[in-house]
């Protein structure tokens, strides 16, 4: 079943290059809608506490000791679940617009998606290293044919900045893979994650390890000090490429930090938690004051991305079972609002040809459906009580607090900040006075139907987070259980 | 008064014959105006025997020509690689026709057998006196191919630094085989390994300068920085089948005969020369990556990255294990796959365009040549090991090898040098792509390169036609395809490199 769902996308898409063109932006949407329903009965299958299932595990090359080895648990199956959800909007969003080489760009759209979900699905170090890779070629070929070049910067020139930095992680990460499968070995060389957690690796392999994954996690992230290649590549990338990449690419690297790291280096971990959690903290103040700094929207977007993960990155490293159940819930909630923010910006940026705050405003006047689905994308993204995202957030800070009391205390500013940016970008666009030269005009039922669809989906999580919860409590207790001494009190179930 | 006549493996020298006596018929039907038009086709009849007469010599493990060479799976793997990228040297050359033709159509593929005789000899050699001997079988005739395009001065010049630098080359290591000889009392490889194992490398001065000299001397040959500079100015100036024919296959057999003489000779002795071999890796990698950096001329980016490229597979030998001798045979095949199918573009695109071989050739390909744009973008990715490529799989090998064999540092060298790869290979994609085509103005070779020896260059003929034919579409096609399947079933190849590597083991 899990391959039904990793393959879906690849397949249709190479089914599309064999359909005329004006059809294959909604062969694709279909695509990505029949993945969504696989991914759907993939989540509503999964029965908690029964470890890794629809397992599929084969060798791959046999001399090399490499499994194609997939499955799905609770760590993975809701970011399974949200790039299927987030990918069939973006997807339709790009079919309803007319798209210069159609074929090929539905192309590379899906194979971004089975590259992603590989990259979550995958249980074999180097399964998992192989789709990590995977997952910038089709996002190379994305941004670099259908960007568009900005002032000081070409869409191909961003685009190389961006694969040069992503994959000096993932490369070393690749070394870093190997060794980890050799150094642990004991006569057979193994590369599956469950195998390699039983076997304890040396406290002086593990130090180097641990920064060769960390690294490669961070700049994918991005995080601060390793995002110098994100505002360049965000100015340049279309909108619905973008709002993929910047819902779901990013969580990769959270993602596997729990899936890797933490089970695998644990005494790596506990030593360079500080360091990791100084990281985390700067990416969140440094996200927070570039977001209410800059005006291009898609930068305050993805400055605001980098604080959201500095949080997410800060719930993981505070190694307590309700951190890193905030971290899993808060990168769904984070993948569910960037994503309609993104598209409400393409959609904005289509009508009036601007992309930055102080030339924009007074939209909601005219456009009232998309100012009450901005306002919630703005509200839920800023952590407003009663949205998943405060959950997500209050789950990490306790978890904070509780491992590391001052960094929860700057941590907690991030929440403040996020509530001003996040306001300052819905009132620059939807209020003050409208700008001469724009006519608003109310977002188009196909558009409206798309991003209202991602806010449903926030407001369902925003009522019932427990759905996230339960199915992922267990692993990801499971992942951090190697730390935590004390049992403190913590928050196993959300409020219901 | 009895005589014991000498026993002939037939069988076991059945490829060298079959190349040796196409050779004398190539050459004959050269001379008669008749049967001209057939050369091409009796040279592939030529290369297909000794192709299937290698496959049928498969996992055969025996002594040819009392001791001088050794038929196993290594030097039969070699071999089948030398020739199947004769082959493909073969097809990019029907229509090559001022290289061609105007050295001579049976001379210029007479050349390319005797080529190919020395690499299977090369590669099966296990005794200092054949290896020199089919060295030097190997290199003359490329000698000779890089200058065969007489009316280009690049290309004359190409021939000569080859032959200059070859030369050197070779004069370095035979010089270096006279001290092993004089060091171990020996010209077998295996006894020469007793022989030195006595007292050891490090006690006989003798022998160590001998080893030194003959890393040197195949470093030329393989084009290990810093003794690579012949490389980019040659690859750039011969005619550009032959370019993808000294990529792929003088690599190939070379390596071959690297991993031979250290493994089985110097074997014993492994710890005194591997770190140096890593270091050298080192260097290469560095050089060859940051020297492609900002070429336009995509044959000479492919000679530097040829470069950086010895430099992963040189890793393999320094390890000197089975899993890095199969690392090094798994990664060369599919490194024949990957240029090959980027030279068939290139060819195609001189013979189109009257850019040559500049990046711009390749400017705008992929809106409306995708026969020509897929086997290029696929070469390059799977050049810079991405995955979905075989290249990934090769790079996953080596460095495999590498960590087993305790170079760790040596991998790393390699994801730092592959990072560095990104910048140049990704400017070709990023050509084919995402930039327009570039519209041809007056032929550029016509003010830089002066016309010489009776011939002009404009009078090149071009073909807008080239890239549909199917001699260059099809090897494209083909070889992009097989990195594309070796990339997801790698098993096959594998299993293939691992009978390779066990034979010396």
């Amino acid at each position: 079943m899990s391959n039904a769902v990793l393959w879906a996308p690849l397949a249709f898409g190479l089914i599309g290059l064999f359909l005329p063109s004006r059809l294959s932006g909604w062969w694709a949407a279909l695509g990505a809608a029949v993945t969504l329903a696989l991914a759907a009965y993939l989540a509503i299958d999964l029965d908690t506490g029964a470890g890794l299932q629809h397992v599929t595990d084969i060798t791959w090359i046999s001399g090399l000791g490499v499994h194609y080895s997939i499955g799905v648990d609770g760590l993975n199956v809701f970011l399974v679940l949200l790039t299927a959800v987030v990918w069939l909007p973006a997807t339709a969003f790009a079919a309803a617009r007319e798209q210069d080489r159609g074929r090929l760009f539905f192309l590379m759209l899906l194979l971004g998606e089975t590259a992603t979900l590989g990259s979550f699905l995958a249980q074999d170090l180097l399964l998992f290293v192989l789709f990590f890779d995977l997952m910038l070629v089709p996002f190379y070929f994305l941004f670099g044919a259908w960007g568009e070049d900005r002032p000081g910067t070409t869409a191909v020139g961003a685009t190389t900045k961006m694969i040069v930095f992503t994959l000096f992680g993932s490369l070393l990460m690749l070394v870093g893979a190997i060794a980890t499968g050799i150094l642990a070995s004991d006569g057979d060389i193994t590369f599956s994650i469950a195998e390699l957690q039983q076997r304890t690796l040396g406290a002086g392999s593990q130090d180097w390890l641990f920064w060769f994954f960390a690294v490669a996690f961070l700049v994918k992230m991005p995080a601060f000090l390793l995002h110098g290649w994100f505002p360049d590549a965000y100015r340049v990338a279309p909108l619905a490429a973008l709002a993929v990449f910047s819902a779901v690419l990013s969580k990769v690297g959270a993602y596997g930090f729990l899936r890797v790291v933490l089970p695998l280096f644990p005494d790596a971990t506990v030593e360079f938690q500080e360091i990791v959690l100084v990281i985390a903290l700067a990416s969140i103040l440094y996200g927070s004051v570039m977001a209410f700094t800059q005006t291009d929207l898609r930068l305050v977007a993805g400055y605001s991305s980098v604080a959201q993960l500095g949080f997410i990155t800060a719930g993981v490293f505070a190694l307590r079972p309700d951190g890193a159940d905030g971290a899993i819930l808060q990168m769904v909630n984070h993948g569910l609002v960037v994503a309609p923010l993104l598209l409400i910006i393409a959609i904005l940026s289509e009508r009036t040809g601007r992309e930055d705050l102080r030339e924009l405003g007074g939209y909601a006047v005219r456009a009232p459906v998309l100012a009450s689905l901005f306002l919630i994308v703005a509200l839920a993204t800023l952590a407003m009580p009663g949205s998943a995202n405060f959950i997500g957030e209050f789950y990490i800070l306790t978890a904070l607090f509780q491992a590391k009391i001052v960094y929860a205390l700057v941590a907690s500013a991030g929440v403040v900040l996020a509530a001003y940016y996040g306001l300052r970008l819905y009132q620059r666009t939807m209020h003050n006075r409208l700008p001469a030269g724009i006519e608003p005009r109310d977002v188009s039922v196909h558009d409206g139907l798309l991003v209202g669809g991602l806010v449903a989906v926030i407001l369902a999580l925003a009522l019932y987070p427990n759905a996230v919860l339960s199915k992922t409590d267990d692993a990801a207790r499971a992942s951090v259980a190697g730390f935590a001494p004390e049992p403190g009190p913590t928050l196993s179930r959300a409020p219901e | 008064m009895s005589f014991d006549a000498p026993a002939v493996d037939y069988a076991g020298i059945s490829p060298l014959i079959a190349l040796t006596a196409g050779i004398c018929v190539v050459l004959l039907a050269g001379v008669f105006d008749r049967v001209r038009g057939m050369v091409p086709g009796l040279t592939l009849l030529a290369l297909a025997a000794a192709a299937g007469l290698l496959v049928w010599q498969w996992g055969e493990d025996k002594a040819l020509v009392a001791g001088a060479l050794r038929l196993d799976e290594l030097a039969t793997a070699i071999g089948l690689l030398a020739v199947g990228a004769a082959i493909v040297a073969l097809l990019l050359s029907l229509g090559e026709e001022p290289a061609v033709h105007r050295a001579g159509v049976g001379e210029y593929h007479t050349l390319l057998l005797g080529s190919v005789l020395g690499m299977l000899l090369l590669a099966q050699a296990s005794n200092l006196v054949s290896f020199f001997v089919s060295l030097e079988t190997l290199s003359i005739p490329l000698y000779v191919l890089c200058a065969t395009n007489l009316a280009r001065v690049e290309s004359l010049e190409s021939g000569l630094k080859y032959l200059i630098i070859g030369s050197l080359g070779s004069a370095t290591l035979l010089y270096g085989l006279a001290f092993i000889y004089g060091g171990s009392g020996s010209t077998d490889f295996a006894e020469i390994g007793q022989g030195i194992s006595q007292e050891g490398v490090l006690g006989d001065p003798l022998v160590l300068v001998g080893i030194a000299l003959v890393a040197t001397g195949l470093a030329f040959k393989i084009s290990i920085a810093p003794f690579h500079q012949w490389t980019p100015d040659v690859y750039q100036g011969a005619p550009t089948p032959i370019t993808a024919f000294m990529a792929v296959a003088t690599k190939a057999a070379a390596f071959a005969i690297f991993i031979r003489f250290f493994v089985v000779a110097l074997a014993p002795e492994s710890g005194d020369w591997d770190v140096a071999l890593a270091l050298l890796a080192a260097v290469s990698i560095i050089v060859g990556n940051v020297g492609a950096l900002g070429q336009d001329s995509l044959k000479r980016l492919l000679g530097y990255s040829g470069i950086a490229q010895a430099g992963y597979i040189l890793g393999g030998l320094a390890v000197a294990s089975e899993a890095g001798v199969s690392a090094i045979v798994f990664y060369l095949v599919v490194y024949a796959f990957m240029n090959m199918a980027a030279f068939a573009v290139i060819v195609a695109r001189e013979r189109e365009t009257p850019l040559g071989d500049d990046i711009g050739a390749v400017a705008g390909l992929g809106g409306e040549r995708p026969a020509l744009a897929w086997p290029l973008t696929i070469s390059m990715l799977a050049l810079t090991g991405l995955p979905g490529t075989a290249g990934f799989v090769g790079k996953l090998y080596l460095i495999e090898a590498l960590v087993e064999g305790e170079f760790t540092w040596l991998a790393v060298f390699i994801a730092v040098g592959t990072m560095i790869s990104l910048a140049y290979y990704l400017r070709v994609v990023a050509a084919v792509w995402m930039r327009p085509a570039t519209t041809p103005g007056p032929r550029r070779t016509a003010g830089e390169m002066p016309a010489i020896a009776g011939g002009s260059p404009e009078a090149d003929p071009l073909d807008p036609r080239a890239g549909s034919r199917w001699y260059l579409a099809g090897p494209a096609i083909l070889m992009a395809a097989a990195t594309v399947f070796f990339g997801i079933v790698p098993q096959p190849l594998v299993d293939f490199a691992q009978q390779a590597g066990a034979a010396l083991f």
